[in-house]
């Protein structure tokens, strides 16, 4: 019911999106995630100490402020979830909605500058915040549901620093393989056919350098002998075999798509029959009746989690503990789950979520996480400072400039 | 009192100019040149590759880096080479359109001719972009008229071949507009003399219309010249793989790598083609016909 409304609300925001031309999408719905060590490490970089680590924690949620700014994914503050935390609390939400986790760094900088309260950013821009002195240590006894979540994302190494939270996790999701059903009658099994020059001119990937790491998470599978164990985690000959194995895949690319409607109409229209993209995408077609579908290939696939980080100078902070409380509920969980198309971290989100749509904890995979994410790669930020320790890891800005000057 | 202020200012030319341009002069350098100083500064920092914070190191690496790299000439090469393309084409179309406007058609018809190339400018340029893509896509428009006709088809979209055809559409009235208005200024006299001496229609057209018009020729390719420089958006949506301009650089090291200083850098090499083609501009006397 609701569900297929918000769906049309989700795409007439994207079309707005598109005609602003301002959002990059690539990183709008939800571009970045993170976390490669699955079983919550320390996440801590070497050398580098989080700023804020030791400011005071909150006791005792107080009285609400009666309000509170929140930077956001579009999307991610519907009414249907937000409207019933405003009559229950008080906190009436403001939403800046940013088209990109380097918006989302950007708008956070200066602690948020004493205006925003929190971010609901994603793994890639986690750790850039909290290193940079932005985020706050967040309180966990005053959230009970958080301890409900799955254990990878209690104490992700994405938030969570030498034991220190800075926000609460909330939703994660996989970047598919996505394939036209018209094209291929028989579903691929492998992301080898996104490289298969049989396919030349009909496969789309997103416009992004973090893409990088899907063509890592390829090799580690098919060249063993390059000893890849992490895709975000290159050393300069590993980066070097990916960025080449994407610069011999660009002339089978048709379009390297940069808003998820690009994605959306290049597969309508027949302009590719294969690609990297989201659920959101998958599920759009689907409610569009285009024969579309979609896959986690066997060597797994690259993914989102995003995180509720509250701002070091969040002015309302006694709301913000309110929204942490409320949005890690099962059943808020369930209704962002269902209504974005993404994993909730709630277990108990799963018999809510077929409640508001039959089916739907067995379709986003709320039900069995834990092969399911083994076998995601959640995106992170790539740094120099490899998980060893040593400094021989490529770093993101030469992602950046690889994906501008060798492969495109 | 209004009288003794008027009489005060009558008396002090300089004062009634200080009062009139501080406004607009001071909106000026504050909004406009201060940015652009700001531009220029930030260029010769750098960014800190994990938190992107900018490290203010004063440094030329910037600039190294573009000149140095054979894929950022490449991308500096293929946008300029874009523009003169985008930029000769336009002329050569608004040429003889403008030609007919100003000298031949009645002035119902100017109108109406008026009305057909100011009207595109009040549709959002997202929406122009956005229909050549339905025009271009697998089984768009133009395959299905191609394939009406018999011929075969066409792969255009998401190739600079479609990142240029918009690129000519798009910026096609702000070459009429002053080519019109050079050639409307040329005294129908000078016409007559030159055929009265004896020169063809075609030696009239080259030895006396083309360099009279020439200036407004000149103003129309500043347009579209410094547009198509500047443009990002067109070859993000109708263009492909090689569809890599300075506009989309900068883009993407402002949204997604969160290079400022890079970008600032990227952004000073259209501003210096700017500024050497409006220099050479004014050699031709263009500015005077704008």
């Amino acid at each position: 019911m609701t569900t297929s409304k918000a769906r049309r609300t989700a795409r007439r925001i994207k079309a707005a999106l598109a005609l602003t031309g301002a959002a990059i999408f690539v990183a709008g719905c939800g571009s970045s995630g993170s976390s490669g060590s699955q079983t919550g490490g320390s996440g801590s970089v070497s050398g580098q100490t989080v700023p804020t680590a030791n400011l005071p924690v909150l006791k005792t949620i107080g009285k609400g402020e009666g309000k509170l700014n929140l930077i956001a994914w579009e999307g991610y503050l519907s009414p249907i979830w937000v409207k019933p935390f405003e009559q229950q609390t008080g906190c009436q939400v403001n939403a800046k909605y940013a088209g990109s986790s380097d918006e989302m760094v950007a708008l956070m900088k200066n602690g948020g500058g004493g205006q925003y309260d929190m971010v609901s950013s994603s793994g890639d821009a986690d750790l850039r915040i909290l290193y940079a002195g932005d985020a706050r240590p967040v309180n966990m006894s005053l959230i009970p549901s958080w301890k409900e979540f799955f254990p990878a994302f209690q104490s992700p190494p994405f938030n969570t620093i030498n034991g220190v939270h800075y926000g609460v996790s909330l939703q994660w999701g996989p970047n598919v393989l996505m394939y036209s059903k018209k094209a291929f009658p028989t579903p691929p099994t492998s992301w080898s056919v996104i490289y298969d020059s049989k396919y030349k001119g009909q496969v789309t990937v997103p416009d992004n350098p973090i893409q990088i790491a899907d063509a890592a998470l390829y090799l580690e599978k098919h060249k063993p002998s390059l000893k890849i164990t992490d895709p975000y985690e290159l050393t300069q000959p590993q980066f070097q075999a990916a960025v080449n194995l994407l610069a011999a895949q660009r002339p089978l690319i048709e379009k390297y798509w940069d808003l998820a409607s690009q994605e959306i109409f290049d597969f309508k229209n027949g302009n590719a029959t294969i690609g990297a993209g989201w659920p959101y995408q998958v599920s759009t077609l689907k409610a569009d009746k285009f024969p579309i579908g979609d896959v986690i290939p066997s060597e797994g696939a690259t993914g989102w989690a995003d995180t509720w980080m509250l701002a070091a100078k969040a002015p309302d902070i006694n709301c913000a503990y309110m929204w942490m409380r409320y949005i890690s509920t099962p059943k808020v969980q369930a209704e962002q789950a269902v209504n974005y198309g993404e994993t909730p971290d709630n277990k108990l989100a799963c018999v809510y979520m077929d409640k508001i749509q039959a089916g739907s904890c067995e379709e986003y995979h709320a039900n069995a996480p834990l092969s399911y994410f083994d076998s995601i790669a959640l995106w992170k930020t790539p740094i120099a400072t490899c998980d060893n320790g040593k400094a021989d890891c490529v770093p993101y800005s030469e992602w950046v400039s690889a994906w501008n000057t060798e492969v495109k | 009192m209004g009288f003794r202020v008027s009489a005060a200012l009558w008396r002090r030319p300089w004062a009634r100019a200080t009062i009139l341009l501080t406004p607009p002069l001071a909106w000026f350098v504050l909004l406009y040149l201060a940015a652009l100083v700001v531009l220029l500064i930030t260029a010769f920092w750098q960014i800190n590759p994990f938190t992107t914070n900018i490290e203010r190191v004063w440094n030329l690496g910037n600039f190294t880096t573009i000149f140095t790299s054979p894929a950022y000439r490449g991308v500096i090469f293929r946008t300029v080479g874009m523009a003169a393309a985008v930029t000769v084409v336009d002329a050569v179309v608004a040429f003889p359109f403008a030609y007919y406007m100003a000298r031949i058609a009645s002035s119902r018809t100017r109108t109406a001719l008026f009305v057909a190339i100011l009207l595109p400018l009040w549709a959002s340029y997202l929406a122009k972009v956005y229909s050549w893509l339905l025009i271009f896509t697998h089984g768009g428009l133009l395959d299905w008229s191609l394939s009406h006709l018999g011929l075969s088809q066409v792969h255009l979209i998401y190739t600079n071949w479609a990142v240029f055809t918009v690129f000519c559409y798009i910026w096609l009235p702000f070459m009429i507009i002053p080519v019109y208005a050079a050639l409307e200024r040329i005294p129908h006299s000078q016409l007559e003399a030159s055929e009265d001496l004896g020169a063809r229609a075609w030696q009239t057209t080259r030895l006396v219309m083309i360099p009279l018009a020439l200036p407004g020729i000149v103003a129309g390719s500043i347009f579209t010249f410094s547009l198509t420089l500047g443009d990002y958006i067109t070859p993000l949506l109708v263009g492909g793989t090689s569809a890599n301009f300075m506009g989309n650089i900068i883009y993407t090291n402002i949204g997604i790598a969160n290079n400022v200083p890079f970008a600032a850098a990227m952004a000073m090499v259209p501003i210096v083609i700017m500024a050497a083609y409006l220099l050479g501009a004014r050699a031709l006397g263009a500015l005077e016909a704008v």
